[in-house]
């Protein structure tokens, strides 16, 4: 300790203001941008405004917004239900898919970077895009699936934007597309980093394939099954765009996102109420994120 | 409120009055001539008839726009471009996707908005201006006063009794259908309930979806339900509903909801999952007889057909004698001034130019889905549905807006969207329902 410090006494002055700066700016940068609203946005949970005017508009009103979102807010128990889904269906299909689809685009078979780029394309794609593709394929008379299989008369109609036990697997469908791609990418730029070195070892070994994969390269990978993992769940929690541009998120599309988005945004708004929903959001997110990282980079060291 | 609620916003053009828009189009080709004479000081209290306090005002006005669509934007750039000449104003008009400019508008108004911008009359306009966030526009109606009805007077001002609001044009709802699909079918135009749900029976039994509605944006379904309540239950019952002062868990509202119920069955299944466009495309199509809708809707889409003969429409049949076809739903869109606008001089002389009956059938020149709010449009050079439409909002006992603009936004788009989305999937969910719906727009009301 004495010798760290001893160390630290020894910075020149110009040391000790570049330290500051590099540490101090995103420092104040996160606390400015990040945390102070966060927090308002926690203070004003506990408040009603519609948004105009100063801050003398505002009335406390104590808990009142969580009691109402528990009690009377029909959409508040589906849009958990929805999150819940698109979480499960997210960590069963792209995380595998795009694992499956990086191990065979990294043995290098020919023209592996065509499909790397079609894997890709979907991410680069804007939503709006995407939300105008849900059209294309779902639109009850218009659209694709349904002139393929001819169900577009009254009598034999597959709603799939419209009704609510179907719309979301739809749109999820869409969003996996996405997803595959985007985490693929992070898997093969793990892939790409395992030393051969290793590989070669086990196969001296006597190792197969699958016995390579599953003791030798995946334990390698760790670092990236973690920002996976994490990936996973904050684009969960954040997942807005596609239903929003589909039907802005409701009739079996809510989401958390979009009940927030539904009373801060708009004509006449409920401040006070949205904020209580997205601090909902926020303990939800910071509970499970937060232990996950703290048990993950505690195994590290 | 009163006037509003008996009287329709246009009156049968008489010689009279035609002769009254011929002097106040040469009034207004007056103005646009630099007047050196006019130089008196810029925004002193209204100065009497010719000439006026905006005579002098000069440079560019802002106009924030949501008209996004095709044909609107090609008529409001045609609107600006006579504006330019008549005024001598410099107008920039930055037009932003409909639904965004409505989405965004109190952020926009609290930014930095333009100096005039589109809105629609009713709560949605009074609510703005209780918040403080328009300026008044009383000295552009010192002007433009002459032009309108007492009915529309109305729907332009604040609860506190000051003008924010310029007509522009209007248009109505009502049931729209192809008049060549009819014509091969021999169907006619219902005024009651049982004929209408007989010829949808009929339509049915020809093989076409009775009635088609695209509800997937939330919105449309809403004329459906304003018309069913006012039939049902007559104009001021459904206004007071609109503003919070009756319950939805009164059984009347459980009445419209059983009507609409049986209208249901003659709707065409996957409403939720279909856009507006789409069910205007099958009743032009000939996949489905007719639907709920306004000319604003309606028309644009025949227009583009090409087709806009074939458009044909009729008012929505009665249900309670008592209540007949009396009212009818007729939206004013319009302009409104930004709390601080950069060039108020500027913007008072447009917005007085734009409620001229020369301004607004510029307008409707390229947007022939509409009609002028003025009092005396020059006819000439409407369409048959335009002249309809005069006629039809004229001999309307009462006129409603629409739900969205009637209520309080923010419980229209919370509650009332996912409500009437919810009921359309499953009509028998509507009586728990109701009780959701009170309940929570007695916490969105109560403020």
């Amino acid at each position: 300790m004495a010798d760290k410090r001893a160390k630290l006494r020894k910075l020149t002055g110009r040391d000790k203001a570049v330290l500051t700066a590099m540490a101090g700016i995103p420092a104040l940068l996160t606390t400015a941008l990040i945390w102070v609203p966060a927090l308002g946005s926690i203070v004003l949970s506990f408040s009603k405004w519609n948004g105009i005017g100063g801050f003398d508009q505002i009335q406390w009103i104590g808990g009142k917004n969580y009691y109402n979102i528990t009690h009377g807010y029909p959409p508040f128990g589906p849009a958990w239900h929805h999150n819940l889904i698109w979480f499960a269906v997210f960590v069963l299909v792209p995380v595998p898919l795009g694992l499956y689809l990086a191990t065979q685009l990294d043995k290098r078979i020919a023209a592996s970077r065509i499909y790397q780029n079609i894997f890709f394309l979907p991410v680069v794609l804007s939503l709006a895009l995407v939300g105008f593709m849900v059209e294309l394929i779902y639109a009850p008379e218009q659209g694709l699936i349904n002139n393929l299989t001819g169900h577009t008369k009254p009598g034999n109609l597959v709603d799939w934007i419209g009704n609510p036990h179907l719309n979301l697997f739809a749109v999820l469908t869409l969003a996996v597309w996405r997803q595959t791609g985007y985490v693929m990418i992070l898997w093969l730029a793990g892939l790409k980093a395992v030393d051969p070195a290793l590989r070669e070892a086990a196969a001296l070994d006597g190792a197969n394939e699958w016995q390579t994969f599953r003791r030798v390269v995946l334990p390698a990978l760790r670092p990236v099954t973690i920002v996976v993992t994490v990936i996973t769940v904050v684009e969960t929690l954040r997942a807005f765009d596609i239903v929003y541009v589909v039907n802005r998120g409701k009739n079996g599309l809510e989401l958390l996102s979009t009940l927030i988005t539904d009373n801060i945004v708009g004509e006449a708004i409920r401040v006070g109420f949205g904020s209580a929903l997205a601090s909902i959001l926020l303990v939800v997110s910071v509970l499970v994120i937060v232990p996950y990282l703290i048990v993950t980079f505690r195994k590290e060291d | 409120m009163t006037s509003a609620q008996n009287s329709p916003y246009a009156q049968g053009v008489s010689r009279r009055s035609l002769f009254r828009g011929a002097v106040g189009l040469a009034g207004v080709s007056a103005l646009g001539i630099p007047a050196l004479s006019a130089c008196s000081s810029s925004s002193s209290k209204s100065s009497g008839s010719t000439g006026g306090n905006a005579g002098a005002a000069t440079g560019t006005v802002t106009i924030g726009s949501n008209g996004s669509d095709q044909v609107p934007k090609k008529a409001f750039a045609d609107l600006f471009a006579a504006a330019d000449t008549a005024t001598g104003l410099k107008t920039t008009v930055n037009t932003v996707d409909h639904n965004t400019f409505q989405q965004n508008i109190s952020t926009y108004l609290q930014g930095t908005p333009d100096d005039i911008f589109t809105w629609f009359a009713g709560y949605r306009m009074q609510f703005f201006a209780q918040q403080g966030l328009l300026h008044d526009v009383n000295d552009v109606w010192d002007k433009i006063g002459g032009n309108f009805s007492d009915a529309i007077k109305a729907q332009s001002k604040g609860l506190d009794g000051k003008y924010y609001f310029v007509p522009d044009y209007y248009y109505p709802w009502g049931l729209f259908y192809s008049k060549s699909a009819w014509a091969a079918k021999g169907y006619t135009a219902p005024t009651t309930w049982d004929d209408f749900i007989t010829l949808c029976k009929k339509m049915k039994s020809d093989g076409l979806s009775p009635v088609a509605l695209g509800e997937q944006d939330g919105w449309p379904a809403m004329g459906t339900f304003d018309y069913i309540n006012m039939r049902t239950n007559g104009y001021q019952f459904h206004i007071e509903l609109m503003q919070g002062k009756q319950a939805w868990t009164d059984p009347k509202v459980k009445a419209t909801f059983d009507h609409w119920t049986e209208l249901l069955g003659y709707t065409s299944p996957g409403a939720n999952g279909r856009k507006w466009q789409d069910a205007v495309a099958m009743v032009m199509n000939g996949q489905a007889g007719m639907c709920v809708h306004g000319l604003d809707q309606a028309g644009p889409q025949f227009q583009a057909a090409g087709k806009s003969d074939d458009l044909d429409f009729f008012a929505f049949p009665s249900i309670d004698p008592a209540n007949g076809q009396d009212a009818v739903e007729a939206p004013i869109d319009g302009w409104m001034m930004s709390k601080k606008p950069k060039n108020h001089d500027g913007a008072v002389k447009l917005l007085e130019w734009l409620g001229t009956t020369e301004a607004q059938n510029t307008y409707l020149a390229s947007s022939p889905n509409d009609v002028a709010a003025a009092n005396n449009p020059d006819t000439s050079k409407y369409n048959a549905l335009q002249k309809k439409s005069i006629q039809f909002v004229s001999s309307a006992k009462q006129i409603s807006q629409f739900m969205d603009r009637d209520a309080n936004p923010t419980f229209v788009s919370t509650v009332m969207i996912p409500a009437l989305q919810k009921f359309i999937g499953d009509p028998s969910s509507i009586g728990s329902a109701l009780s959701d719906i009170e309940s929570q727009k007695k916490t969105i009301y109560a403020s």
